[in-house]
């Protein structure tokens, strides 16, 4: 049966049938979108707390009626692991809040982590009928996956996936990101013996050093690692493959299988004038001691400096993840520098507009040309640079261009370089036998994320060069899938 | 966790630590380290990795106290667990057959020197080690280097033991007796920097091991940069070994004190 097939029946199911014909269309489309409650943002900006407070049981079932449960369902063409979208949420409309989890989780690994963090507007939510055809604001999808998700957590009824018995074949997971765990978790399914290797001292990649917890509690995280070492995932920290453990040492472990999944931590910085100076940090330095190492704490042995004018220089997520970090430890002056405009900003939406309300500044069509320090070397001021924008690039982008001789300075007492990030180059350079772009990302083929070398295969961040958890998450189903068959065709053999 | 099997001091404020971790003991080479962190809301903080016993599964860390992180190491006794302990880290030390080398270590630098003693003199070199400091209780591992170096000259800022003097003045007297090759350097910034500008002017490749702040050790904050040859490094994985003559010690100085 084709997906689409598949999707059909279910669709026919007469449970579905029966809702569709309780209710009419006409009636669903004029319901107006929920609104997720939030945290209000003048005490929010002071706390750490979860922004966004989630969906009540009322607010998700109303937003539930909204979808048409359409023929064909567009929405899940928008999602990259072809999440089951009309499916779940009706089961929500029908008050059947575990088994719209069960629904997610068929497809997704992580669905409390992806419906707090995925970039809905530009996904799912982008291609829905009501985006699509009747210009009207998308159904939630997004809250209300996570309201599906959170139920389970809370209700404490957290489904331990079926797994296979053990076969005894050892499989390998580098980096414990969102890609390493989908991967870890699917092959403990199929019984295969799982170990993952993680180099620093906590499990979760950017998922736990990156995101903060205003956005996704580590709570959620420890839950869903959890459930993987309840399966018989094996955890190893403080372990870097390619220095602690070499790739030959894996294979005389009779490891058979291996998954690369480290990332793309590897800060950039733009090499101007006075970026090594006191209080100029990358984003990774400044997220890491926050969220690893408790720094935002002033009883923790080494706080991190608390600026009261912190300039955060870009416009990703991990830009508005600083500048809004910054402002709840009591920045004054939180800004965002950003050289094109809030058009082009690659930051979520939400966290745009949550920033906003939370009195963030935005600088945008400013570029920074170089920092002055005091007589310390601690960072002062900046100069930045007027933008104006041109022609678009081969990003699609319009072209930032410098609009000469108008500059300005801006006083700062800590400034977080927020760029980009590159692959993280230990295993490209340790590795014998992969193949590597000159981005230095590891090449794979697309279906079966198999690199190279035919035991390893590679996905998230370290294929694409930083992409989105949900990404990372597909990438780690899609290899486990191949390896698992390409391994279990040879042991059978 | 990394049980310590055996502990020692070396000097009043210096102790060294042998702590099993058979994965590193076993991958480790000359110049390698390692990141310790104590208890839960402890720092991450480099050492180097002075010995390892790949039999027994243990490496040596010889530690001077000097903040609240070093004392926290410190206080650790034969039975306790290290938190967390990851490593080998930076690259290796390039050990080759250079011909004469001074090594020269300041304070608790003798310690991440002595597997590089070795090392060179294993290699063939005619190591000559300056170790300098502020007292004679102050000088640490003198009869370990001394089983490698053919020589050893040992200066003290107040006379107290060996010469009285700088360690550039102890460099200076080898360098003007006899040809030297390579000099390496490790120890307090500033004594690296004055041993870079001596060495300079003799014309004489010089190595310098740098001790920045760190946070990861893999390449992922930039915590620990520096700019050598006007371009930034990250000493954690591009180092921590660089030409000292490239280092802009002025600028590691500067950033050494960020949280002073
Ligand atoms: C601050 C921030 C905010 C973000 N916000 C969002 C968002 O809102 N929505 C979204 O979809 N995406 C977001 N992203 C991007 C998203 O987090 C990444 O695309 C995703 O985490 C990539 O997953 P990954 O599994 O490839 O690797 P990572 O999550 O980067 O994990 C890699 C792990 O591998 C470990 N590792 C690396 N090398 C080794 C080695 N040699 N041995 C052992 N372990 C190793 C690393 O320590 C790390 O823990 C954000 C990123 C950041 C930094
Ligand atoms: C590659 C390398 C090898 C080294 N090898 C050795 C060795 O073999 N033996 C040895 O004794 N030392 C070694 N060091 C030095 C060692 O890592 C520590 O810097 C030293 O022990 C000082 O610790 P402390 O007790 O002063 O730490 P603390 O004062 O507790 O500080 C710990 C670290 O964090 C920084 N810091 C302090 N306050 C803050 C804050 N508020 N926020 C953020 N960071 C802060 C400090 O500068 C220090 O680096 C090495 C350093 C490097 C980089
Ligand atoms: S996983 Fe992301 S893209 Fe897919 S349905 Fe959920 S929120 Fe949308
Ligand atoms: S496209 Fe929108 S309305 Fe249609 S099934 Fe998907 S979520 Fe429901
Ligand atoms: S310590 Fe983080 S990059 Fe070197």
């Amino acid at each position: 049966m084709s997906s689409q097939e598949y999707l059909k029946a279910e669709r026919s199911a007469p449970w579905r049938e029966e809702l569709r014909k309780a209710i009419k269309n006409k009636e669903r489309t004029s319901m107006t979108r929920v609104e997720m409650n939030s945290q209000d943002p003048e005490v929010r900006s002071r706390n750490y707390e979860e922004v966004n407070l989630g969906l009540t049981a009322e607010q998700a079932i109303a937003e539930a009626h909204r979808c048409i449960d359409c023929v064909n369902p567009t929405c899940i063409s928008g999602c990259p692991v072809e999440i089951n979208i009309p499916k779940f949420i009706k089961n929500i409309e029908r008050n059947e809040f575990l088994e719209a989890a069960k629904v997610l989780k068929e497809a997704s690994a992580l669905p409390a982590v992806c419906g707090r963090v995925c970039p809905q507007e530009r996904q799912c939510e982008s291609q829905c009928f009501y985006v699509q055809k009747l210009n009207k604001p998308a159904i939630a999808i997004g809250h209300l996956e996570r309201f599906a998700a959170d139920f389970e957590r809370e209700s404490g009824n957290i489904a331990i996936p079926e797994t296979d018995p053990a076969n005894g074949i050892k499989i390998a997971v580098i980096g414990s990101g969102p890609s390493g765990l989908s991967f870890a978790g699917d092959m403990a399914k199929k019984g295969f013996d799982v170990t993952v290797y993680e180099a620093l001292h906590e499990l979760g990649g950017v998922l736990r050093y990156g995101i903060p917890e205003f956005r996704l509690p580590n709570e959620i995280v420890d839950t869903e690692i959890d459930v993987l070492a309840k399966m018989g995932v094996k955890f190893m920290t403080n372990c870097i493959i390619g220095k602690t453990i070499l790739h030959e040492d894996l294979l005389a472990e009779g490891y058979q299988g291996i998954f690369v999944g480290s990332g793309a931590g590897l800060p950039h910085f733009m090499h101007i004038p006075g970026e090594n100076l006191n209080g100029v940090m990358s984003c990774n330095e400044y997220l890491t001691r926050i969220n690893l190492m408790d720094a935002a704490n002033p009883e923790s042995d080494t706080p991190v400096y608390m600026g009261k004018k912190v300039a955060v220089i870009g416009g990703g997520n991990t830009a508005m993840d600083a500048v809004r970090t910054a402002r709840r430890l009591g920045a004054e002056k939180a800004m965002i520098v950003y050289r094109r405009s809030e058009e082009e900003m690659p930051a979520r939406l939400e966290e745009i507009h949550h920033g906003k309300e939370e009195g963030i500044v935005f600088l945008t069509l400013h570029n920074p040309l170089k920092y002055e320090g005091d007589e310390r070397g601690r960072v002062q001021r900046m100069l930045l640079q007027r933008m104006e924008l041109g022609e678009p690039d081969s990003s699609g982008r319009k072209r930032p261009i410098a609009i000469e001789g108008d500059t300005v300075w801006v006083e700062v007492d800590q400034v977080i370089v927020s760029v980009g990030v590159s692959p993280n180059p230990l295993i490209p350079a340790t590795f014998p036998g992969l193949e590597i772009t000159d981005r230095g990302t590891i090449v794979v083929n697309s279906d079966t994320m198999q690199s190279a070398q035919h035991e390893i295969y590679a996905g998230g961040d370290i294929v694409r060069g930083g992409a989105t958890v949900i990404l990372a998450m597909g990438d780690g189903r899609k290899a486990a899938k191949a390896m698992a068959e390409d391994l279990l065709s040879k042991s059978r053999a | 966790m990394n049980k310590i099997v055996g502990k020692e001091y070396l000097s009043e404020k210096v102790v060294k630590l042998e702590v099993e971790a058979p994965l590193i003991a076993k991958s480790r080479r000359a110049g390698h380290f390692v990141i310790v962190r104590v208890g839960k809301k402890g720092e991450r903080v480099p050492y180097t990795i002075a010995s390892s016993d790949i039999k027994k599964g243990t490496i040596t860390l010889v530690i001077q106290i000097v903040g609240k992180s070093s004392q926290k190491v410190g206080n650790l006794e034969v039975g306790d667990y290290i938190t967390d302990l990851v490593g080998p880290l930076g690259k290796a030390t390039h050990i080759d057959n250079f011909g004469t080398v001074v090594c020269a270590g300041g304070g608790v630098g003798v310690a991440p020197m002595l597997p590089i003693i070795e090392a060179m003199s294993k290699a063939g070199n005619k190591v000559i080690a300056v170790l300098a400091a502020r007292t004679k209780e102050l000088v640490i591992l003198e009869d370990e280097v001394k089983k490698y170096a053919s020589e050893i000259i040992i200066m003290t800022d107040d006379g107290s033991y060996g010469e009285k003097g700088l360690i550039t003045e102890g460099i200076e007297k080898v360098i003007q007796r006899e040809k030297v090759d390579l000099c390496l350097t490790i120890g307090p910034a500033i004594m690296m920097k004055f041993v870079s500008i001596l060495t300079k002017k003799y014309d004489i490749p010089t190595i310098a091991s740098l001790n920045t702040i760190m946070v990861d050790g893999t390449g992922m904050c930039g915590a620990c940069r520096v700019t050598v040859g006007g371009k930034t490094k990250f000493v954690c994985v591009d180092g921590p070994e660089f030409d000292a003559h490239q280092v802009d010690f002025d600028e590691m100085l500067m950033r050494l004190k960020a949280y002073n």
